[in-house]
């Protein structure tokens, strides 16, 4: 354990290799000293493994209730979490709603980030008009009140959990390009981009192949600490009706269909509320130790 | 006459920049209102008009223009404050916005005046106390602020508060026995149940505003106190800190009075944005408070389909935005000795 402790942390490592096992090392190091972050990772872990098992670990079907016999049942021991107005058990819809979840946030993800990176990277490295015309609509969609641009993008587009993903990746891409473009100014002075020049590589090279994955680590950090307001607009367009439609499991339309028993049957609406708070908590919990890990000097 | 000349372009560059952001909103609202799928000639005609109807319609709307021309209509209908008529109501979207407005106002205010008068204090604490207790105690405050749904704690809070220990009031804004005795002045009941001097309304009232007012109030609170934390920390780092420790004043006073001041003015672009953010949490808080204003105007407008309503909502609330940024920018120059 230790020789292997050494030879990560090797001040000379021998090969590429080595270097690089060594660098993830110490950055790991530096992130799980912070107990918090730690446990945002677990839970964060918890739910991929819940989604990719629902089917297995759900102990009843998440879609068809017994109207006759289990309606509106308080929390008990076979029904962890009480069940709704259909006779659905709670406890696995919200296991089968994390699918759902992972589902909006990984493809806001995939959507925003790549916009943003391209967006940011282009504007720094050519300067001149192009970065001013990019930054400036970087600036009008930054000025955006995001919550009601993603309810009119969807009110447009019509409900359902596509166009919700959709409308708010839309409207969550600004920052990413900030960050891109600021790394990038830094970047762009540096000598081995000079280097690759002289080689003869095309902009297009140096900005994919030399520039991007270097803005990558700070994209990455602040998307994590992102995803809990991703996951929050997902769930409000989910609760006013706009995003995923019934009977999907989605946590925020679950909050919706509660609303109506809320005073008299509390945790029709508790459950998945509780689910939401844990999830963008672990999210923010990670992001803020992934931004710390990565960068000592930028936590406030 | 050099700093005169400077100061004269940078006022101009502001003006087109605000000018540029609000020519963005606007066309992004004219565009989301194009790609919306349901045909408006189909929505006034209905599907069984003729050939000829459709098409009289649609040049009656302008949709046979093309779409530069179009927007350019579109754009002096909106300087005329013409946001078109709401198919829900029937009234111009505009009057409409008029009346729920104040609504919203008057509880988008009280969230921000709880917000700043806690929050401030709170991550100034943090700061001074930083790494210790309440630090921690602050610090989870924010986040849970941060990863709670609103909505949801919104309802939490009405089952605890209001069907189980009767604290407060229940949904909507004053109780149904003084809504109509109500004359409204200024729209904000508070203030207009005051001058009537009616205090049993006032205190119904306030009664219905807790609840939605200390929870807009929490949301801001976690945001503004840490951002203040951060600001008074990179104060109470500087140097002029040390200098006046070593003049002898009381830490009270160097907390207070040397940096506070320093780190209010960051933190005026942030109560700022906050207010902002407020306005527009108030479509999710309206909803479960059933609040009349005009968040729940925008999603009862979009549940009806109905566009210009939805629209107008949403170019009223960018706008306000815009010149909330706008505040807090002059305010910025003007705080900031730096700046100018």
């Amino acid at each position: 354990m230790s020789s292997l402790h050494l030879w990560l942390m090797s001040e000379r490592p021998a090969s590429r290799r080595q270097a690089a096992l060594g660098r993830a090392y110490a950055g790991w190091r530096n992130f799980a000293r912070n107990r918090l972050a730690l446990l945002g990772l677990v839970i964060v872990l918890a739910l991929v493994v819940i989604a990719a098992l629902a089917p297995w670990i759900a102990p009843y079907a998440p879609d068809v209730g017994d109207l006759m016999t289990t309606r509106l049942l308080p929390p008990s021991s076979a029904h962890l979490f009480g069940t709704d107005d259909q006779g659905r058990d709670i406890l696995s819809r919200l296991l089968h709603g994390s699918r759902i979840t992972l589902f909006v946030v990984t493809l806001v993800a995939l959507l925003a980030a790549p916009i943003g990176l391209l967006v940011g990277t282009l504007a720094g490295y050519c300067g001149g008009w192009v970065d001013a015309a990019l930054m400036r609509v970087t600036d009008i969609f930054l000025a955006f009140p995001r919550l009601i641009l993603a309810l009119a993008f969807v009110a447009a587009l019509g409900p359902g959990i596509e166009n919700a993903v959709l409308a708010i990746a839309i409207t969550s891409w600004p920052p990413y390009a900030r960050i891109a473009r600021a790394e990038t100014l830094t970047i762009r002075q540096a000598d081995f981009i000079s280097a690759v020049q002289l080689i003869g590589a095309s902009p297009w090279r140096i900005v994919l192949r030399h520039i991007m994955p270097l803005c990558l680590p700070s994209v990455i950090v602040r998307v994590t600490l992102d995803m809990a307001g991703i996951i929050l607009t997902a769930a409000g367009l989910g609760f006013l009706g706009l995003g995923a439609q019934p009977p999907m499991p989605e946590w925020g339309a679950m909050i919706a269909a509660g609303r109506a028993y809320v005073l008299d049957q509390w945790w029709v609406a508790a459950g998945p509320g509780l689910a939401i708070f844990i999830v963008s908590l672990a999210f923010n919990l990670l992001g803020d130790g992934l931004r710390d890990a990565l960068d000592p000097k930028g936590s406030p | 006459m050099r700093f005169q000349k400077a100061r004269l372009k940078g006022a101009a560059r502001f003006a087109f920049s605000v000018a540029l952001t609000y020519l963005g909103l606007l066309a992004v609202t004219f565009f989301i209102g194009r790609v919306v799928p349901v045909d408006p000639v189909l929505a006034i005609t209905g599907d069984r008009a003729t050939e000829e109807q459709m098409a009289r319609v649609r040049t009656e709307l302008g949709l046979d223009q093309p779409l530069l021309t179009q927007f350019c209509v579109y754009l002096g209908k909106v300087a005329q404050g013409d946001f078109g008529n709401s198919v829900l109501t029937s009234n111009p979207v505009l009057e409409d916005i008029r009346r729920v407005f104040p609504a919203t106002l008057e509880l988008a205010t009280v969230g921000i005046i709880i917000g700043v008068l806690m929050g401030v204090p709170l991550g100034v604490w943090a700061a001074v106390r930083r790494g210790r207790f309440a630090d921690q105690l602050v610090r989870v405050m924010g986040l849970v602020g941060y990863s709670v749904p609103i909505f949801w704690l919104g309802l939490m809070g009405l089952v605890l508060f209001y069907a189980k220990l009767g604290w407060v009031s229940g949904p909507g804004r004053i109780d149904i026995a003084f809504e109509y005795s109500v004359t409204p002045v200024t729209g904000l009941m508070l203030v207009d149940t005051a001058i009537a001097g009616e205090w049993a309304a006032f205190r119904s009232a306030l009664s219905h505003l807790a609840l939605p007012g200390l929870l807009l109030g929490y949301f801001s609170l976690a945001y503004i106190s840490r951002m203040t934390r951060s600001f008074m920390l990179k104060e109470l780092g500087q140097e002029y800190i040390v200098a006046a420790r070593a003049k002898g004043i009381s830490e009270a006073r160097i907390i207070w009075r040397h940096a506070l001041r320093n780190a209010a003015v960051p933190l005026v672009t942030v109560i700022a944005l906050s207010y902002a953010g407020l306005l527009e949490g108030s479509v999710l808080t309206e909803t479960v408070f059933a609040w009349p204003g005009l968040g729940q105007y925008i999603t009862n407008s979009l549940q009806n389909a109905d566009m210009n309503a939805v629209l107008g909502g949403t170019l009223v609330v960018g706008s306000i935005f815009i010149a909330l940024n706008l505040l807090s920018d002059l305010l910025y120059r003007s705080l900031d000795p730096r700046t100018r």
